[in-house]
């Protein structure tokens, strides 16, 4: 062939390609995600009202639907979403580290000789955590669904009930320092990614837009975190059990 | 005052580079930091050295040649402005101060503190045209621009394109760059007709010449000479994204 396919290298087609296209793609997926962890923490704090109602709330997640769908259906359709979306937001990362690690000799913010503003001038510290506190939070969801969805791994005793198994599980202080250390890089990582997706998606207008998306980036931070980390601290301390 | 440099040396892109160190004493506090380079680039050549390479024209913040990393920080440590604006007074007397060239892979080293900035003008030509009408000067009153927009347009237009963005950017990014030049363009009426394809022409470039992506650090913010702001990118995002849903582009 002699000549170039324009769909593939047309002007178009690069923009499909692009950083600007990928961290879309991230933004989007990121988003999906947030709105999942603040359902999943509205349903963990179900824990302080009781036995029944967390194991029922539990059980209506896999009835959600019926009879249009089958048992289960609505949940699985859930995860559906919820795996594209983890495994296209990471996707995209890789894909933009690898660029960034390009453009930069490997060596980031950290490329010059100078070792004085190695930590930049105005950065934040969430901005510094995105990349491993993203990794750290991807092992962290792996050994949670091991832990407390198949109970594959269980801590202080298996059981079908998922009240028991969080109670169980929690009632343990170094499982309790390992999710804490997860929400804490999640609480980072979404002090940064919650700004940056609205950012990437265009929402930033002026000066002031930007204060107020950072404002709002906080807010879901600490109202994620914090409502995550209620739960364990409350079976740790004896407060449920 | 006395200051001590140390300055990146660096034959060509073929050879390594290495930080050397200089003293210069009999600093007036109210030199500017390339005047500081030109004694001691007046010494070098006196005692027959090669002085060190750099670049700069207008010397007075407007032209975008001069760029160098000073102590770290893209244009050195005073905000809203380039190296040649920076008054010496900004170091303490017998500081070190260490000095670099831009670094990012689109930025290959041509000799000690200049770098090849073409990839940028790259980026301006993939832009393409605007469509405007020529011969006589229409009448100014006939396509009205509300103030708003002319004034944050000119705010974009005030993008001197010296790179320091990139040279701040962990990423090695020229968001900021493609930003100011894209909402310049793309708020006022002359630009409106090929806004899409601008956009796109401009994204494509900017990642083929090899540059990262923009992960709103706003480091770039901080070291830009003319204050721009990030909202910049927000536009360039939405014009960029805005044109991939319009088949037609």
């Amino acid at each position: 062939m002699t000549t170039a396919n324009p769909t593939r290298s047309g002007p178009r087609a690069r923009a499909a390609r692009s950083t600007v296209a990928l961290k879309a793609v991230m933004a989007v997926t990121g988003l999906i995600m947030v709105l999942f962890l603040l359902a999943h923490m509205y349903g963990n704090l179900k824990l302080f009202e009781g036995w029944t109602a967390f194991d029922d709330y539990a059980h209506h997640l896999r009835t959600m639907g019926e009879p249009y769908l089958p048992y289960g259906g609505g949940l699985w359709i859930i995860r559906v979403v919820l795996l594209a979306s983890v495994g296209a937001h990471i996707w995209a990362a890789a894909v933009l580290w690898a660029r960034s690690r390009r453009a930069t000799g490997g060596r980031g913010g950290g490329r010059y000789e100078s070792p004085r503003a190695r930590r930049g001038v105005q950065r934040s510290y969430a901005s510094f955590t995105m990349r491993w506190g993203g990794v750290t939070v991807a092992l962290f969801v792996a050994y949670h669904l091991l832990h407390l969805t198949s109970n594959t791994i269980h801590p202080g005793g298996a059981s079908s009930s998922p009240y028991e198994r969080t109670v169980n599980g929690f009632e343990i202080w170094w499982v309790v320092v390992s999710y804490t250390a997860a929400m804490l890089a999640i609480g980072l990582h979404l002090r940064h990614g919650f700004w940056s997706s609205f950012a990437t998606l265009g929402a930033n207008t002026s000066l002031r837009r930007r204060q107020q998306l950072n404002a709002w980036a906080v807010v879901v931070a600490l109202v994620i975190t914090i409502g995550f980390l209620v739960p364990p601290y409350a079976v740790l301390l004896g407060w449920v059990g | 005052m006395n200051v001590t440099l140390r300055v990146w040396r660096q034959e060509n892109g073929d050879h390594a580079g290495r930080m050397v160190t200089y003293p210069v004493d009999g600093v007036s506090p109210d030199m500017s930091f390339l005047e500081v380079l030109d004694v001691l680039n007046e010494r070098l050549t006196l005692a027959g050295e090669d002085p060190v390479a750099f670049d700069s024209d207008c010397r007075e913040g407007i032209c975008g040649s001069c760029g160098l990393v000073i102590n770290g920080v893209a244009h050195g440590p005073k905000e809203l402005v380039t190296a040649c604006q920076l008054p010496m007074r900004t170091f303490a007397d017998g500081e070190v101060i260490e000095v670099e060239p831009w670094r990012a892979g689109p930025f290959p080293v041509i000799k000690d503190l200049v770098v090849d900035r073409g990839a940028l003008d790259r980026i301006i030509q993939a832009g393409g045209y605007i469509s405007s009408p020529t011969g006589t000067a229409p009448e100014a009153h006939s396509v009205l621009v509300p103030k708003r927009d002319a004034d944050a347009a000119f705010d974009a237009a005030t993008c001197i394109g010296c790179g320091a963005c990139v040279a701040a950017c962990p990423n090695g990014s020229a968001a900021l760059f493609l930003g100011a030049k894209i909402t310049h363009l793309g708020l006022l009426p002359q630009g409106q007709p090929e806004r899409r394809s601008r956009a796109l022409g401009m994204i494509g470039q900017h990642d083929a010449e090899g540059f990262g992506g923009c992960t709103q650090i706003g480091e770039c913010t901080a070291v830009c000479p003319k204050g721009i702001q990030m909202h910049v990118i927000s536009r360039y995002h939405r014009d960029v994204l805005g044109a991939l849903r319009h088949r037609d582009t």
